[in-house]
């Protein structure tokens, strides 16, 4: 058995991990673990990661959790272009920065705002207050704030000229508040170059292919009961 | 100026930096920030970094944040042996998940853990619900059981037979809820091992002078109130 990706696109990490690989053309069977189907607590993927989380690579004997982890993998076993994770000293700490400050940043608050503005009040059924929702969004506009003034400042892309793992590990984080309405590029002229400067460098087939779940789940029909109780937790997570 | 450090060992990241510099005789100037006298905030120090937090790396004109990308910078720029971040593809990416993982399970119940039980009340003057200590203590015991289950088991270090920075980064976490006056140890066996042979591949004499500040925490001096007033939505903003 080859590569093994346990994935669902719709998770933000999930799509970077899918579109690094189908962009580097690393060959893999694709494993789909639907979240809102339960299938991350089955026990045949609790024996991939035991975290119970995707996205997870298996590669023969060895398994792997944690996206950016996974990313490096393939960047290093491939050996992807240079740019993807540079070689040079400097410019690789730029991708590591990113890569480290995102996971408490960008990567909750486009969560939150995903999930409070959409997957609650639609997919679950769930109310949530006004305020809540506008804390999140305040939280979700200070950090694409940082992202565009610590890290995109005036370079083509968030670590250099060029694109890099933290890109792809970006946009898929944005795509989250995108697919629930959240309007983020409107009057943010930079990010939304950035944005096409980043969908040509992956290719819009590829980038339109990986995003697919994600733009669709506002079409999600209402959850029902047994699917409502299972993913309880989230919400103590997510709201 | 060579190399340098904007660290305040209060804070667990700045310790593994701190420890991991000193270890490798990496050369540095110490850039000593007081959290708790606010010096984070001060305007100096926004020139180095607009975010207000340490760690902080200046190596020159390159300024370097977050202490992941710090500990992988240094251990690449200075040849550091290989055992901190292997060579070896799967021995790296056991560090990688570690240094991935923590950012939002570890890091998070060890920080919270300080600030709830010792932090808020004794420097901010804020007090802290028993239920909320509760949750907060229940919640670093589930990551512990993770830490072991999932990233020990039975091996000698984190990620395999020799130290790395996952380890580094590990053991300067679970220093905070001891700081804290929480028994992490006490129980866990398993872990309590691991701790003995972290300090002893460190040196006793270094972890201990890295951890001198964190164990006094309880004897915190009070914010005086115009601190207290800057500092309190950031730190609760920080530890949520």
């Amino acid at each position: 058995m080859g590569l093994e990706l346990y994935l669902d696109l719709l998770s933000q990490p999930c799509r970077a991990v899918y579109i690094f690989a189908k962009k580097n053309r690393i060959p893999f069977e694709l494993r789909t673990v639907d979240l809102l189907k339960g299938q991350n607590h089955s026990d045949d993927f609790v024996q991939v990661n035991p975290l119970r989380k995707v996205p997870a690579l298996k590669d023969g004997d060895f398994t792997l959790a944690e996206s950016v982890a996974i990313l490096l993998y393939l960047a290093r076993k491939y050996e992807a272009p240079d740019h993807w994770y540079p070689q040079d000293l400097q410019a690789r700490a730029r991708v590591d920065e990113y890569l480290s400050w995102q996971h408490t940043a960008l990567r909750m608050s486009c969560t939150r705002a995903m999930w409070q503005k959409m997957m609650f009040p639609g997919f679950l059924g769930q109310r949530v207050p006004p305020e809540t929702l506008a804390n999140t969004l305040a939280e979700l506009d200070r950090c694409l704030q940082l992202l565009e003034d610590k890290f995109l400042k005036d370079q083509d892309f968030l670590a250099g000229p060029r694109i890099s793992v933290a890109d792809l590990v970006a946009i898929t984080e944005l795509m989250h508040p995108v697919s629930a309405g959240c309007d983020i590029f409107k009057s943010r002229p930079k990010l939304a170059a950035w944005r096409q400067r980043v969908e040509a460098a992956v290719g819009e087939d590829l980038f339109r292919e990986a995003h697919a779940v994600i733009m669709k789940a506002k079409d999600l029909p209402p959850a029902d009961t047994a699917v409502k109780e299972r993913l309880k937790p989230l919400a103590q997570l997510f709201l | 100026m060579g190399l340098e450090l904007y660290l305040d060992l209060l804070s667990q990241p700045c310790r593994a930096i701190y420890i991991f510099a000193k270890k490798n005789s990496i050369p540095f100037e110490l850039r000593t920030v007081d959290l708790r006298k606010g010096q984070h905030l001060s305007d100096a120090f926004a020139q180095v970094n607009p975010l207000q937090k340490v760690p902080v790396l200046k190596d020159g004109d390159f300024i370097l944040t977050e202490s992941v990308a710090i500990l992988l910078y240094l251990a690449r720029k200075y040849e550091v042996p290989d055992h901190w971040y292997p060579r070896d593809l799967q021995a790296s990416a056991r560090v990688d998940e570690y240094l991935a993982w923590q950012h939002t399970a570890l890091r998070r119940n060890c920080l919270r853990a300080l600030w709830h039980k010792v932090m808020l009340p004794v420097f901010l003057a804020e007090p802290v619900s028993p239920e909320m200590l509760a949750a907060t203590l229940a919640e670093l015991d589930m990551a512990l059981q993770v830490l072991e289950g999932k990233f020990l088991q039975d091996k000698a270090f984190l990620t395999g037979p020799h130290i790395s920075l996952a380890d580094l980064v590990a053991i300067t976490e679970l220093m905070h809820p001891v700081g804290a006056g929480c028994q992490v140890f006490k129980g866990r066996p398993k872990l309590a091992a691991w701790r003995q042979r972290v300090e002893a591949a460190v040196g006793e004499v270094l972890f201990q002078e890295a951890h001198e500040v964190i164990l006094k925490a309880k004897d915190s001096q009070p914010a005086d109130p115009t601190l207290k007033q800057k500092m309190l939505p950031k730190v609760l903003a920080m530890i949520q």
